[in-house]
């Protein structure tokens, strides 16, 4: 229990905490203020390494009220996913220590479930009962999944052309789904105006400073997998930009609170070209992040108007990392050179990661030898439209044996 | 010509609560004007020292993002609506 406050990231004015996610006098997004003193005497590799299995090893890192206790953490099991050696994907880019890191193996299958749950937590400790969340597809389903087990009502706003299966593992967890006709800004944009007008803990929007903070556990976990080293690269996909600069935030967590050596790390950002406003604002070098009607396979990331696209440029110039864009064919390519050399099947998401990260390596833009960690943040099951028409069976035979000799014949 | 700009809840500690401001003006800097004179305090939140919108603030003027039109320039049509909105993370 280590939050003192609210601050904004902008002018650096303070608010108390509460449900709001903007500051007053700039509309800078807000940001929780830790007393890192009190949670560097706290916390130890090995109190850490004694936890659950789970994102909830880090309770002491992430923006618990005071009073909050084990019992009520929201909890589906989130986190603690795999971080597993990539040698075949690495041999094929070009890379000589490369690792993934698979959030595909989470309870709703994203990265999504650390944020909910660690939003709801602080949510239902704010006193609301019904969770809301504006969202591409995967928020929806871990909204409605954790809210069902925390027995909250949930209201959930998608855009109404997302894919079959994001669509029904949502409504799957008996949500009120709201699909909207427009593109997820214009969801955004609805519940921006709403959030305001309703009591709802709407996780992106009002509870947002909390909500983010959840991704913080993704570079928490890969640190302490490495044996509580940092690693030399990490590239993470951005739709607003959050998840990298949380990432980036949990290593310098580290490192203040003595929990890892101070090594240099870089940080690198992975888009679809179809909707690359952030990747587009670093390499044009301006800086300047104008957002972009969406035309993408990649849905997940399918945010015009990035939030955090601005700390997104900031901790990737800082770092010395890069950003790159992908084309829908590349996305694809980047789903099944995943699949055929790891065996992970990612959604267009991890596509969008694999193939920028080839694209970097190619650029001569990042170092070959760096350890370097790819973050895969969810799972492929739920966009098969995207790679459909490539996939089919190998061989359709009648059931004889001779029918199989000969159609095996034909293979190498 | 008049408009209606509709306030989000973060500021409305600056028009004493009110959801909503009928303003005059044939662009939106100049109903941005209008709203500083019934409101002293208001623009100093929305615009930065330039004078040009600040870069959380997302203004939207008849459902569209003034970004992808004129920005402060955008004319208005009489009855239009002119939506504050800030910006919302990731989904
Ligand atoms: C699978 C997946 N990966 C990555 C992201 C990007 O997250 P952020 O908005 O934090 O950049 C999303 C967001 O919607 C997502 O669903
Ligand atoms: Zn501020």
């Amino acid at each position: 229990m280590f939050v003192e406050g609210l601050r904004c990231r902008e002018c650096g004015r303070e608010a108390e905490i509460a449900a709001v996610h903007v500051c007053e006098f700039c509309f800078g997004p807000l940001e929780v203020v830790y007393d890192y003193e009190g949670m560097a005497k706290a916390v130890s590799r090995d109190r850490i390494s004694k936890g659950p299995r789970s994102l909830w090893r880090y309770a002491d890192m992430l923006p618990m009220l005071p009073g909050t206790t084990e019992a009520d953490h929201v909890d589906l099991g989130a986190g603690y996913t795999p971080l597993v050696r990539a040698p075949r994907l690495g041999a094929k880019l070009g890379l000589r220590d490369l690792w993934v890191k698979n959030d595909t193996l989470n309870p709703s299958f994203s990265f999504k479930d650390r944020v909910v749950s660690v939003a709801l937590t602080v949510a239902r400790s704010l006193g609301f009962d019904t969770a809301a969340c504006a969202s591409t597809g995967n928020l929806a389903n871990s909204v409605s999944a954790h809210a069902a087990a925390a027995g909250m009502d949930a209201y959930v706003f998608i855009p109404s052309d997302l894919e079959e299966t994001k669509i029904l593992a949502s409504a799957v967890y008996g949500p009120k789904l709201v699909a909207v006709k427009g593109t997820y800004d214009d969801v955004n944009r609805l519940c921006g105006e709403i959030a305001g007008e309703f009591g709802w803990a709407f996780v992106n929007v009002n509870v947002r400073p909390y909500y983010a903070e959840g991704s913080k556990t993704i570079g928490y976990e890969v640190a302490e997998q490495l044996g509580w080293q940092l690693p030399e690269h990490l590239i993470a996909p951005m739709a607003s930009g959050s998840m990298l600069v949380k990432i980036d935030k949990a290593f310098t967590e580290l490192v203040t609170l003595g929990l890892v050596e101070e090594t240099p790390w870089r940080i690198s950002g992975a888009q679809a070209t179809g909707c690359a406003p952030i990747s587009t604002a670093l390499n044009d070098g301006t800086g300047f992040v104008r957002p972009v009607k969406p035309d993408t396979v990649a849905k997940s990331l399918a945010i015009g108007n990035p939030a955090d696209g601005y700390y997104a440029i900031d901790a990737v110039r800082r770092t010395g990392g890069a950003m790159g864009d992908v084309s829908d064919d590349e996305i694809i390519g980047g789903i099944r050179t995943l699949a055929e050399t790891e065996g992970i099947f990612a959604e267009t998401a991890g596509g969008v990661t694999v193939a920028t990260l080839a694209k970097l390596v190619e650029q001569g833009r990042i170092d070959p030898s760096a350890r370097t960690v790819a973050v895969i943040s969810g799972i492929g099951l739920k966009t098969t439209d995207a790679v459909a028409p490539m996939l089919s069976p190998t061989h359709t035979i009648n059931a004889g044996l001779s029918d199989f000799q000969e159609a095996v014949k034909l293979d190498d | 010509m008049s408009a209606t700009v509709r306030i989000p809840t973060p500021l409305r500690t600056a028009t004493g609560g009110a959801a909503k401001v009928d303003v005059e003006g044939d662009t939106l800097g100049e109903a941005l004007s209008d709203l500083e004179a019934q409101h002293p305090g208001i623009s100093e939140r929305l615009l930065d020292e330039s004078g040009e919108l600040r870069r959380f603030v997302n203004v939207f003027v008849d459902d569209e993002d003034v970004r992808f039109q004129q920005g402060l320039e955008t004319t208005l049509e009489p009855g239009t609506t002119v939506s504050i909105i800030p910006a919302v993370a990731g989904g």
